[in-house]
């Protein structure tokens, strides 16, 4: 085995084409994530975190498409892969979840069936295995009963059955990487806090590295040894979670912070308003020049609103990219 | 849930239909081509001759039981070939999209401009008659309602969550075809097609009735309406049992395609535990 990281991403760019003009929808996206690693990726809706899933696996469809950058995996560059190999990829060394948990089963075709169809699909078993080998994952995943569970339709389940059932779709064939989009947002709290355990204990067990996405960064970090905060088609700062908490490089970063609750703080009981980070993100087509958040942000000086900020590496490990930051 | 009477009904109809076909050689009487007696010729029904007899003495309730096998053979396979080509082209177009998409519409629009029948007849003018022609003739012109249903059901079960997670998961586009699209639509695809079997029937009657299908001897109930035109006020029993057996099956096919809309209804489908 050689030292490339599982996975690397380098200079990634996303392009939009609107019909008349291609704008990034992302750009400058750089990480990598190691065999095993939990990797997590933060920010508002609309800051880019899904398409750059997407171009991880390869889908990226029209009007998005990748305009430039690298993404290797296992050392070997992925983007310019055939058809027929980046789906050899998919669902087999990298495997995605996703935020429905109703709608991402067939609602036709028994759950047992849909895990099953894993194995045919990608390791060559027998139908006959391959169900000996759902109910087996099936129970992995903690579901009780699984050998008569298997017959069952997917309405016949709660949401937070479904979500078991789609991560044992997705670590059915063992996958180096699970990407989680938002894999909870749907389902409510006592739920999301066992699935997320699941899924993180699952993961541990098997070696498997996690890009978990999500736009709350109490949840990435509470997953995640390491943690990426996106703005506006840029990762604006990368640092270990516990660094993250503690202090917080850039000011989109602190915003973020300062609008979790804490346990204890006046906020989660209840009696303050939690800071929020005042505006919204901007639209793709109308990134503002310089900094993209110095609309937003409280310490912006003139040169935020002309210059790009470039990425600095912080002394106590960790990236940034802000002018001013801490 | 509860029992719709039209599916029932349609349903026992239909059952009946088959069942006189699959058991015809113990149900018929006489032999349907082969017992022809100048002495028995038309007689009217009785006891002895439940439907009657025709011009040759042929017994007409035999060749009523045996035509079901001809006219079923007929509806059922004419309507499997249309709805494999319909399911095939519309489901890969609504898939697909593009430029294949462009080429289906074009073709559905052409079917649908020409009436079938017509399409039909001038395939048996080039093929010439017989059970074989038949069944292309109406199996390649009937499949244009299946086909935009295909289409128009592919298109939106794209879009579904299940089928891009298919996609994510690694599946082809063949095997999100078939697993996450087909069974899906396969409700209103079945409907139609109980429908298009009734109207198969109908057309096989017609083309007969033309002297295009099933050639003489043989009973199919088109032809023996064929033959009977002549009687039709001397020995009208010669009409009128071959049509009531197209009426009673084209009915029950409606009938039962009718009670199958009702439960396969994706609606009262996820409502059902
Ligand atoms: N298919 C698409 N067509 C046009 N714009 C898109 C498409 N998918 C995503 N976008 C845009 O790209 C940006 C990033 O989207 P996304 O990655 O889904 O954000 P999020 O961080 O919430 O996951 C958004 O502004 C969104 O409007
Ligand atoms: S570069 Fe300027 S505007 Fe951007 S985050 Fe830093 S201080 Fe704020
Ligand atoms: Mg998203």
């Amino acid at each position: 085995m050689t030292g490339a990281p599982l996975i690397e991403v380098e200079d990634l760019r996303i392009d939009l084409d609107d019909g008349s003009r291609r704008v990034a929808a992302a750009e400058g996206i750089s990480f990598r994530i190691d065999r095993g690693e939990t990797f997590g990726l933060v920010g508002e809706s609309g800051c880019g975190k899904s398409i750059t899933a997407l171009a991880l696996i390869g889908l990226l469809r029209s009007p998005l498409s990748i305009g430039g950058g690298a993404i290797r995996f296992e050392g070997r560059e992925i983007q310019n892969l055939s058809a027929a190999r980046q789906r050899q990829l998919r669902g087999n060394r990298i495997a995605m979840i996703f935020q429905e948990p109703m709608t991402a089963l067939n609602p036709v075709s028994p759950v047992g069936r849909q895990i099953a169809e894993m194995f045919v699909l990608h390791k060559g078993k027998s139908w006959r295995e391959a169900n000996q080998l759902a109910v087996e994952s099936l129970a992995s995943v903690r579901v009780p009963a699984p050998e008569r569970r298997v017959k069952d339709y997917p309405h016949q389940l709660s949401g937070g059955m479904r979500q078991r059932v789609m991560i044992a779709i997705a670590l059915a064939c063992g996958p180096d990487l699970l990407i989680a989009d938002e894999p909870t947002t749907a389902l409510d709290v006592t739920v999301q806090a066992e699935i997320i355990e699941l899924m993180r204990n699952l993961c541990a067990e098997r070696g498997t590295a996690i890009l978990m996405i999500s736009h709350d960064l109490g949840l990435v970090a509470n997953v995640c040894r390491r943690v990426a905060v996106m703005y506006a088609g840029r990762i604006v700062e990368e640092r270990s979670s516990a660094d993250i908490f503690r202090a917080p490089s850039h000011p989109y970063t602190q915003g973020l912070v300062d609008s979790l609750p804490r346990l204890g703080s006046r906020a989660a009981l209840g009696r303050s308003r939690l800071k929020e980070i005042a505006g919204v993100v901007p639209a793709i087509t109308n990134f503002p020049d310089g900094c993209r958040f110095n609309p937003r942000c409280a310490q912006a000086t003139d040169i935020c609103r002309t210059a790009a900020p470039k990425t600095d590496l912080l002394e106590a490990g960790g990236l940034v990219r802000c002018h001013h930051h801490a | 849930m509860k029992l719709r009477a039209n599916l029932v009904i349609g349903g026992a109809l239909f059952a009946l239909a088959i069942l006189v076909g699959l058991l015809a050689p113990w149900l018929a009487h006489t032999d349907p081509v082969m017992d022809a007696n100048l002495l028995n010729a038309e007689e009217p029904p009785s006891w002895t001759w439940w439907f009657g007899t025709d011009g040759q003495g042929r017994d007409i309730y035999s060749r009523v039981v045996y035509g079901a096998r001809i006219s079923l053979t007929v509806g059922i396979v004419s309507q499997l070939i249309n709805s494999v080509i319909g399911v095939g082209l519309g489901l890969s177009a609504g898939y697909f999209g593009g430029w294949w998409d462009d080429v289906v519409n074009a073709l559905t629009n052409l079917m649908l401009a020409i009436p079938s029948l017509i399409f039909a007849l001038a395939i048996m003018a080039v093929l010439g008659p017989g059970l074989t022609s038949l069944l292309i003739a109406l199996g390649l012109t009937n499949w244009s309602f299946t086909c935009r249903l295909a289409r128009a059901s592919a298109l939106s079960l794209r879009n579904q969550g299940y089928v891009q997670a298919a996609t994510v998961l690694g599946y082809g586009d063949l095997r999100i075809m078939i697993t996450q699209l087909l069974p899906n639509m396969l409700g209103p695809i079945v409907v139609i097609g109980t429908l298009g079997m009734g109207s198969a029937v109908l057309s096989e009657a017609a083309l007969s009735f033309l002297g295009l299908g099933v050639r003489p001897p043989f009973p199919s109930w088109g032809s023996m309406l064929s033959e009977a035109r002549d009687q039709i006020t001397t020995a009208p029993w010669l009409s009128v049992f071959p049509g009531l057996a197209i009426f009673l099956t084209v009915l029950g096919l409606n009938l039962l395609g009718d009670g199958l809309r009702d439960i396969l209804d994706p609606q009262s489908r996820s409502r059902r535990t």
